[in-house]
């Protein structure tokens, strides 16, 4: 690979937040669930199918704003393994990895089609996450049923 | 024990402390459930009743309990007449009737309808029902049965019928685990327990045993509680009819059980239940259906803080 090939590929930030290590195929629905570009001034720039050192990933990367660890946590439904870096004058200032939340609202909808949170009433969905051996379940706070496959699918 | 503007949505949750409260408060209501004894315990109070669904025995058990604790029913009556036939949400609906009554007694067709009610409602929401989801009050009017009629302590008990879809069968089993009972579950197997509730009933401290058919159960239980087997899970009709034959209870069925022994049914029934069977003392489920207002008449009056 080429120099210029691999500066066009990888290009880096002076300022912003890198999510690496996202599961590979995820980086889309990671850009959904942060409303990105949306929620960005500046730059937005994803990589699908990279080459890490466990395997292929995704990578993000927001120029000019630094996310808050929260607002990311929630990816980690989908991208258990991804880490947060945030960039300052292109160095890495701070590394740190998701933290699967005890509770979401609003990020996934709930897989009974009979189930409250489906209508039309003023209400976003709402789930307890149990992440126990490994194994992440949602459990929706109105009908009960549990998501436990697929989730990425049920993304609001 | 704090009941007073608490929302009755499910059993999840509930400590055996508060069940036998309830119970407790509910056979000290008896006497004015049977009319035997006048109540102005919960005069002035109006119970709006919401039934977006069909239901005789639970609306009329609530609506009777509220009139004999000498309190008023607001009936929403028919849905299509109403501004919910215009599209008006759930959440409206409530915020608009918990300005005209006391507490809300809701029955809806969706799942997690009563929890949605109770994030909007000012005054308490008793969950009458949620289309497959929770009712508690009628789990709790099958404990007082098995209270008043048997007994409640390492119970022996026998479940028959639809325990996959039955909510009220799954919600009991969740509620006597708490007092160690001995389960005995009968269905077809298209119709059998899912395998997550079993363990979760077991990892609560009850006995599961699984058997074929009643027969094979019958003898050895202090409770049988029958459910009914709705046709429409059957895509051919004959399986049905072999199903139903084979869970039915019938006099000759009642040769060697126990002499206390009670059967209970959440009603409607089919034909599950020979009618022959009604005049043995066995037969319990008329009781039970009676059960509902003692058991609604203790809820009314710990939730809107008249008793504690």
């Amino acid at each position: 690979m080429s120099y210029v090939e691999k500066e066009l590929r990888v290009r880096r930030i002076e300022n912003g937040t890198v999510i690496d290590h996202i599961t590979a195929g995820k980086a889309l629905n990671v850009l959904k669930i942060l409303e990105l570009p949306d929620s960005s001034q500046g730059v937005v720039s994803i990589l699908l199918n990279s080459q890490g050192k466990y395997g292929k990933k995704d990578v993000v990367k927001i120029e000019k704003r630094e996310l808050k660890s929260e607002e990311v946590d929630k990816i980690a439904l989908i991208a258990p393994y991804a880490t947060i870096n945030i960039i300052r004058n292109f160095n890495v200032e701070q590394k740190n990895k998701v933290h699967i939340p005890s509770y979401v609202e609003g990020v996934v909808r709930c897989i009974n089609p009979n189930c409250i949170s489906n209508s039309n009433e003023p209400t976003t969905s709402k789930f307890k996450v149990n992440s126990e051996n490994n194994e992440l379940e949602l459990r929706c706070f109105y009908c009960g049923r549990v998501i436990s496959e697929n989730i990425a699918e049920y993304l609001l | 024990m704090k009941f007073k503007g608490q929302h009755i949505i499910s059993m999840t949750g509930f400590s055996r402390e508060r069940i036998d409260h309830i119970l407790n408060t509910a056979e000290k209501m008896e006497a004015i459930a049977r009319g035997e004894k006048r109540s102005e315990l919960l005069e002035g109070k109006i119970l709006a009743v919401l039934f977006f669904e069909p239901s005789t025995r639970t609306r009329m058990s609530f609506e009777t309990s509220i009139l004999r604790l000498g309190g008023n029913v607001l009936n929403l009556g028919s849905v299509d007449a109403s501004s919910i036939s215009k599209g008006e949400t759930l959440a409206d609906t409530i915020r608009v009737v918990d300005g005209y009554a006391d507490a809300v007694v809701l029955r809806h067709p969706k799942e997690g309808a009563a929890q949605l009610a109770s994030e909007f409602s000012r005054v308490p929401i008793l969950n009458a029902g949620d289309g497959a989801g929770h009712h508690p009050t009628q789990t709790l009017l099958d404990l007082y049965t098995i209270k008043r009629e048997s007994y409640l302590e390492g119970l022996k008990i026998a479940l028959a019928g639809d325990l996959k879809y039955g909510r009220t069968v799954h919600s009991l089993c969740y509620a006597l685990s708490l007092y160690g009972a001995q389960i005995t579950l009968i269905s077809p197997k298209e119709l059998c327990m899912p395998d997550e509730i079993i363990n979760d009933i077991v990892a609560r401290g009850a006995k599961i045993i699984e058997k074929d058919s009643i027969e094979d159960a019958i003898d050895d239980v202090d409770v049988l509680y029958m459910t009914r087997i709705q046709k429409e899970r059957f895509p051919d009709p004959s399986e049905y009819h072999k199903v139903a034959s084979r869970l039915k209870i019938t006099v000759e069925s009642l040769k060697n059980v126990k002499e206390g022994m009670k059967i209970m049914h959440p009603l409607p029934r089919v034909d599950e239940i020979d009618a022959k069977v009604d005049i043995t003392p066995h037969a319990c489920y008329f009781k039970q259906a009676f059960y509902g207002v003692p058991i609604r008449m203790a809820l009314l009056g710990l939730v809107m803080g008249a008793i504690e």
